[in-house]
């Protein structure tokens, strides 16, 4: 239980698929001009993630190795085609908004990455935590970016009106640029944050070589 | 036609305005001779791969009422067909192959070339749209890559903020070229 929470938090946060690894950045940026859109595009990754990492695993002595991509993207791809249908019967207003994204999945690199990386090699119980630790990392990201870019964009929150009838929305957050610039951000904010942690993490580590030696 | 060469060029271009194909417009701009080839390559790959999954989709899909296969059968074709182009370049274009080669397998999973395959489908244009539209959002990525790469040569040798070193500055970089091409939105009413 211990382990799989470990590996849980693994893909939640310190290998987080879009700060940490940069990786799955092209639907990261496209689909984060509104929180809900962000949200349906999370958990449709979470889900084709979550599948195929366990079908993968749950297969990984029968597939031959020197065929496993061919084999891999198939997977991947009839997951893909699965949530592409379903959203488009159960959710069409944001199956359209999303378009080519969802479709865009199938090469969306953080499957193909953890598919190769890690169920190929592991039980299936491990890659549910796996699976849905990569999963739930991406689509916070994705929620966070969508929150600031949705708020100060269009002074909304997933829908709803947040700011006052006085705020100004600047347009400029929901236009593509805008998707760069709260990105390029974001990514600053984490690496001055990774510093900080490796500097505490050494500084800790020279405390207790100073403490053996006295 | 015109029109939807233009638009798909600089109005909605790929990289800029849509975020599509992001990892390798990133990855691949380190040099300026580098984003070249790599876009020529994206360029040929998509034209081809337009060519072969506009038929396969009208006249054997459609026929057979196995639309729901598409993502799966242009994966596989797309990735095989880079296949059998890398093989034939290499042995009969050596030059080309040595100008574009090593970046053919790179593009397999680019999303730009699965967008546009899809696009032309969903979009319902008939062959020789098709081929134009593709075109247009290669020759876009082209130029979005070779604007980055540019920009990466001047960064090198410019002093950037300690918060935005590394990656940041890239993406700061990109949302100003962005910003540029905004200005190309009221070129077609």
């Amino acid at each position: 239980m211990n382990r799989l929470w470990k590996q849980f938090k693994q893909g939640l946060i310190y290998e987080n698929p879009l700060l940490m690894l940069m990786i799955g950045l092209c639907s990261a940026l496209a689909v984060t001009t509104s929180v809900s859109n962000a949200i349906g595009m999370g958990l449709a990754m979470t889900f084709v993630l979550l599948c195929s990492e366990v079908m993968i695993s749950a297969f990984r002595k029968t597939i031959p190795e020197s065929i496993r991509m061919p084999i891999f993207i198939i997977v991947i791809a009839a997951f893909t085609t699965i949530i592409d249908y379903t959203m488009q019967a159960y959710f069409p207003a944001l199956s359209k908004s999303m378009g080519v994204f969802i479709p865009l999945i199938v090469v969306n690199c953080i499957i193909m990455g953890r598919v190769e990386a890690f169920a190929y090699k592991q039980k299936p119980l491990i890659c549910v935590a796996d699976a849905l630790g990569m999963g739930l990392g991406y689509t916070w990201v994705l929620v966070g970016i969508a929150a600031i870019r949705e708020l100060l964009g269009n002074g909304t929150l997933a829908g709803i009106q947040v700011m006052p009838d006085s705020f100004q929305p600047i347009l400029f957050f929901t236009l593509s640029p805008g998707g760069f610039l709260v990105f390029a951000l974001f990514i600053s904010l984490n690496l001055w944050l990774k510093g900080r942690m490796q500097k505490s993490a050494a500084a800790k580590a020279e405390a207790k070589n100073q403490e053996v030696a006295a | 036609m015109m029109k939807i060469f233009i638009i798909a060029l600089l109005i909605n271009n790929v990289v800029l305005m849509r975020y599509i194909a992001l990892c390798s417009y990133i990855g691949m701009t380190g040099e300026v001779g580098q984003s070249v080839g790599m876009g020529f390559a994206v360029t040929f790959v998509t034209v081809i791969a337009t060519a072969a999954t506009w038929p396969l989709y009208h006249f054997v899909l459609v026929p057979l009422g196995l639309e729901f296969l598409k993502i799966l059968v242009f994966i596989l074709v797309i990735a095989s067909l880079v296949q059998l182009v890398e093989y034939y370049l290499k042995k009969n274009v050596p030059g080309l192959y040595a100008a574009m080669g090593i970046y053919l397998p790179l593009i397999t999973t680019n999303c730009a070339i699965l967008a546009v395959t899809f696009e032309n489908i969903s979009n319902n244009y008939s062959f020789l749209t098709s081929i134009v539209y593709s075109v247009g959002v290669s020759a876009g990525y082209l130029l979005a890559m070779i604007l980055l790469a540019g920009v990466r040569v001047r960064i090198k040798n410019s002093t950037v903020p300690k918060f935005l070193a590394g990656t940041p500055i890239l993406f700061v970089s990109t949302s100003l070229i962005a910003i540029a091409f905004m200005g190309f939105s009221g070129l077609i009413k």
